[in-house]
């Protein structure tokens, strides 16, 4: 087992108890917190698989936008003096065996399939690749995805604002 | 090099877990945080796929998840804060006005 493979065990380590502790933390803060550990968690693995821009665009996105975001959310209907900054569970038991029951058939797709990989290439910088793949064969979803995204703007803009007129 | 399932179960944890906080919570940023983590999971999966299979098409695909991922933030926000302004809770079991 070398250096990296450890490295790598740990990082998944990490990720996957993080992600749990957002699942079972009763603290909504303590959830957005391990959360960023989860994000974190995931972008050192894109790192592992040669993504580097993705993995700068993951830190960017989901630490710097979305966690903040739902931070904001968790501050903005909460108050923060008040005891109610929990989050109750239920029906714990039927929710696990789903859970397990989708894990188990996601397991043993991915472990038994004889997945077709070819050989190791070396690891390039894939900025440029990716560049020219949005401005050519995904130019109609690039210009899509940002109509969305400034739909998605005004639509939060409008929900949240205060009723003037009526 | 580490075997791709590795990568795979790794996002069929995570994807786990995100299913299994979704089922057991109640509250709206809670489930939001977990469906964070779903989505994590499968972008994850998608980028140990472009790598073995040395295809860079993957990744692209990843961009627009995230994409989607902070368009769904932004509203999702947008429409817990207004929900918290009309009924004083975010508990997803009293907010079932359209509910038949």
């Amino acid at each position: 087992m070398s250096a990296s493979d450890i490295l790598f065990l740990i990082v998944a380590v990490v990720t996957v108890g993080s992600a749990a502790i957002v699942v079972l933390s009763r603290s909504l803060i303590y959830s957005a917190f391990s959360l960023l550990f989860t994000f974190f968690g995931v972008a050192i693995i894109y790192v592992y698989l040669g993504a580097d821009f993705l993995a700068a665009t993951q830190v960017l996105i989901y630490v710097g936008g979305i966690l903040v975001l739902l931070l904001f959310g968790v501050m903005l209907t909460h108050r923060l003096y008040s005891l109610n900054l929990k989050t109750e569970t239920f029906q714990v038991i039927p929710g696990f065996l789903i859970a397990f029951a989708v894990f188990i058939s996601l397991a043993l797709v991915s472990t038994r399939t004889q997945w077709h990989v070819v050989a190791d290439k070396p690891l390039v910088p894939t900025t440029d690749m990716i560049g020219t793949l949005f401005l050519t064969e995904y130019l109609l979803p690039f210009e899509i995805a940002s109509i969305l995204l400034l739909v998605a703007l005004i639509g939060a803009a409008m929900l949240v604002r205060r009723r003037t007129d009526v | 090099m580490i075997p791709i399932s590795y990568y795979l179960l790794l996002s069929a944890i995570l994807f786990s877990i995100g299913v299994f906080g979704t089922m057991i919570k109640r509250n709206m940023v809670t489930i939001f945080m977990c469906i964070e983590l779903m989505l994590n999971a499968v972008n994850l999966s998608f980028v140990a796929f472009a790598r073995y299979h040395s295809l860079i098409d993957g990744q692209v695909f990843v961009f627009f998840v995230m994409a989607v991922a902070a368009a769904e933030a932004a509203v999702g926000l947008g429409i817990i804060v207004a929900l918290f302004r009309n009924r004083q809770t975010l508990n997803v079991d009293e907010a079932d006005l359209m509910k038949w």
